[in-house]
């Protein structure tokens, strides 16, 4: 009896009853959030990672503004009949660089952590256009607009600032160079060419959307699409080599 | 319009000091509109211009034509309740329920069909969905539970809402926040996460507005004429509170520049997946659970005229309840690169979560005892009982889902999805409805207009849910099914567009129920509107005691 009663005292005071609330809300999101910030195993460092170049991050954003997360995951998980239709499961460290992650939750649509190489530059942009005209039975929406529509170049670097702001380690000289890179990754005639790959080593240089001129919105997404999951070369990877 | 008054009229302090804010903050997006980065940007900032003048030259009108005196708190001895707020929340609440379940609609079409895409960059599926989600759950569900909680703090605590032109700010700000994040979905302006979409200045704009929301709650508790805080109150001041310190962990971004939409999160990677589930997870065991279960523990009780069954077990569940929630995020995450300790913690609370949900669902659904002879009678009371089994039922699924194995067939599928669903049509959404009947009649001293209405919407809703949840177990355990069968010699049986064309009946399916919930709420719009505007005055004097329908 003398138990309940006690409980008068949240009952006749709001402020006693806020601090209640808070102190009992606090402890599950401590526990379960704080060690991820320094525990080796969520925060491992694997070769082959690297920042987006500013054509990729670019492609990135245009993956966030049209919602694609809704309908793709990007999280292979670690079952056989994933692994088998996928590829290698996905590892910490292959979104240690995204800002916001895209692992999604619904797979409506395949999913695309290891899309990148699965398919042609033309299945992208065939696809992308009019889905239903490379794979009759999709229920994907069409993207014309983003074929006609020009990048605009002049604030990537201002992107790239606010990403190493965040976390992401853009050096000072990928920050000055990126509208230059930007152009640079889908034009490999170019004279940018070397420097770009100095700054992004294995980054594909390539005309993605097949057409000549400035990089379009459907250039920066295939560049993005191609590079999912290419990052990290399996044969060389070591999954003991983070446990303790 | 002013009577003869012994006092000389002057504006209130808050009336001058909201008012040079706002004239300042038009000035301010006026800037913003004219050099903003992106048309969207631009176009947001008009938006937060324009509403701005319009709100100083309302707080204007108010004050010319007020009485020299603000409302006084209580007439003849009795509470003077405020009641403005609420009647507009509530309306608000009934056009974005039917916004959110139309947009809900289309988004269901399109998967069944989608040249319904129209192939637009504003009426692609990608767009259209956040809009549905914000629109129900933020816009439908946030307005329900200001409203009633606006209420329910006044009745319970026996005296008016505290402040004077912030509970008016803080249901128009909060709908002005509501139409910023929606034109923002179709313009493109996100950041992806689910159910915090929204950009950095909206975050920031919420953020004054919940503020606001919390003070004058609170504000209302602590001039309270009743010893005891009552406990629909506890659950409303947890959702308050719990839901500002969610949108504060999880949105925290640096904007490209102070003049555009694009904003980057701060955190990345596996944190910001955590912080993600951390929020979208109590997202709903906050706003979708805590906040409607006050309102269980206020109409339920009210409209069967009994008191709560256990007020023992109220406190085991409340506190039950907003302990271990907390800690169920991680279950939107097993078997990803989250470490498994943190996938088992989330598992293993969303298990024990199951004993609290029943706990609450027993201790409103007993409420019952003695007076269920109502249920015969009364389709509002059903509703909200109805409503509480299904809160039962998925409060049953959503642990029975979070453990691993079944997780590992569940997860990414439209199984989800018909989870999501029965608790939001079924439980959200038939208690909201529920707490509308009572809330409107009494608002406006009316008589309910129609309760065969009722009666039709109950029906038809209740059949639009149960082809909805049904279509997506079976699509979503066939669709699980699918991508791990294996032929007998070992190869993958399907190939994913497979099992994309076997969803195609489903969808159909549950469009239909999609449809039939959506003319439910159509029905309750015009009974609610008949009920105010031609409904026959209230025969009883003022709210407290209400007629039991027929």
């Amino acid at each position: 009896m003398s138990l309940w009663n006690r409980h008068k005292i949240f009952e006749k005071n709001s402020i006693i009853l806020i601090v209640g609330i808070l102190a009992v809300i606090a402890i599950g999101g401590l526990v379960e959030i704080t060690p991820l910030f320094y525990l080796k195993s969520t925060i491992e460092a694997v070769d082959g990672v690297r920042p987006y170049t500013p054509l990729e991050l670019a492609g990135r954003n245009i993956y966030v503004r049209e919602g694609c997360y809704l309908c793709h995951s990007q999280m292979i998980r670690p079952l056989r009949d994933e692994v088998e239709r996928y590829g290698h499961y996905s590892l910490a460290a292959e979104s240690m660089y995204d800002h916001p992650f895209q692992w999604g939750s619904k797979r409506t649509g395949p999913d695309l952590a290891r899309v990148g190489g699965k398919y042609s530059d033309d299945w992208h942009v065939t696809h992308l256009i009019n889905p239903r005209s490379i794979v009759p039975q999709s229920v994907m929406p069409g993207y014309p607009a983003l074929a006609r529509t020009e990048l605009d170049p002049s604030d990537a670097a201002a992107h790239l600032r606010t990403n190493r702001a965040v976390g992401v380690p853009y050096t000072d000289e990928q920050i000055v160079n990126a509208a230059a890179d930007l152009r640079a990754q889908v034009d490999p005639d170019g004279s940018g060419t070397d420097a770009f790959q100095k700054r992004y080593p294995k980054a594909v240089v390539r005309n993605f959307d097949g057409k000549a001129g400035n990089p379009t919105e459907l250039d920066a997404l295939i560049a993005y699409l191609q590079m999912l999951g290419t990052l990290v070369d399996f044969k060389l990877y070591n999954e003991k080599a983070n446990l303790r | 319009m002013t009577g003869p008054s012994s006092v000389s009229k002057s504006m209130t302090m808050g009336e001058a000091g909201l008012a040079s804010a706002l004239a300042a903050f038009a000035f301010i997006s006026f800037l913003g509109a004219a050099m903003g980065h992106d048309a969207a940007f631009s176009f947001h900032a008009s938006l937060a211009c324009a509403a701005s003048l319009i709100a100083v030259i309302m707080i204007g009108n108010r004050y010319l034509d007020r009485p020299a005196e603000l409302p006084p708190a209580e007439i003849g001895g009795r509470p003077n309740y405020n009641l403005g707020p609420i009647k507009f929340a509530s309306a608000m609440a009934m056009f974005w329920g039917i916004a959110g379940f139309t947009v809900g609609l289309i988004i269901a079409l399109q998967l069944a069909w989608p040249a319904l895409n129209f192939d637009l960059p504003w009426t692609t599926f990608g767009r259209l969905r956040p809009l549905h989600t914000s629109a129900v759950i933020f816009a439908f569900g946030g307005n329900v539970l200001i409203a009633t909680s606006f209420y329910v703090v006044q009745k319970t605590c026996r005296t008016r809402l505290a402040g004077d032109l912030s509970p008016w700010f803080v249901v128009v700000g909060y709908n002005f926040f509501i139409l910023i994040a929606g034109t923002g979905y179709l313009l493109g302006v996100t950041q992806s996460k689910e159910y915090a979409e929204p950009e950095w200045y909206a975050d920031l704009w919420l953020t004054i507005v919940w503020v606001t929301y919390l003070l004058v709650f609170l504000m209302t508790l602590v001039k309270r004429k009743e010893p005891h805080i009552f406990v629909a109150n506890w659950f409303y001041l947890a959702f308050i509170i719990t839901i500002a310190v969610l949108h504060l962990g999880n949105n925290p971004a640096l904007p490209v520049s102070l003049l555009g939409s694009k904003s980057y999160i701060a955190w990345g990677g596996v944190q910001d997946a955590m912080f993600q589930w951390w929020y979208g997870h109590n997202a709903v065991g906050f706003f979708l659970t805590a906040g409607f279960l006050a309102i269980m523990y206020y109409f339920i009780p009210k409209r069967a005229e009994r008191p709560i069954y256990s007020y023992r077990l109220s406190i085991i569940h409340f506190w039950a309840l907003i302990f271990l929630y907390i800690w169920a995020g991680p279950h939107h995450l097993h078997y990803t690169a989250l470490p498994d300790w943190a996938q088992t913690l989330g598992m293993t609370f969303s298990i024990m979560l199951w004993m609290p949900s029943w706990g609450g669902m027993i201790n409103g659904l007993m409420t019952l005892s003695g007076a269920w002879d109502k249920l015969r009678t009364d389709p509002v009371l059903r509703m909200m009982v109805v409503s509480v089994a299904f809160y039962g039922m998925s409060t049953f699924e959503g642990p029975m889902m979070s453990i691993k194995v079944v997780n590992s067939l569940s997860h990414y599928t439209d199984w989800t999805i018909g989870h999501v669903h029965s608790g939001a049509l079924g439980w959200v959404g038939f208690v909201s409805f529920g707490a509308l009947y009572c809330l409107v009649p009494w608002l406006w001293n009316r008589q309910l207009y129609s309760v065969k209405l009722v009666n039709w919407h109950f029906w038809i809703s209740t059949i639009g849910i149960v082809l909805y949840i049904s279509a997506m177990w079976v699509s979503g355990i066939l669709q699980g099914l699918m991508w791990r069968a294996y032929t007998s010699l070992g190869f993958l049986e399907y190939s994913f567009i497979e099992s994309v064309e076997a969803m195609h009946p489903f969808y159909i399916i549950r469009a239909a129920g999609g449809a039939l919930f959506l003319v439910g709420a159509l029905i309750m719009a015009f009974n609610l509107w008949m009920t105010v505007n031609a409904g026959r005055a209230s025969e009883t004097e003022g709210a407290s005691a209400l007629q039991p329908a027929e």
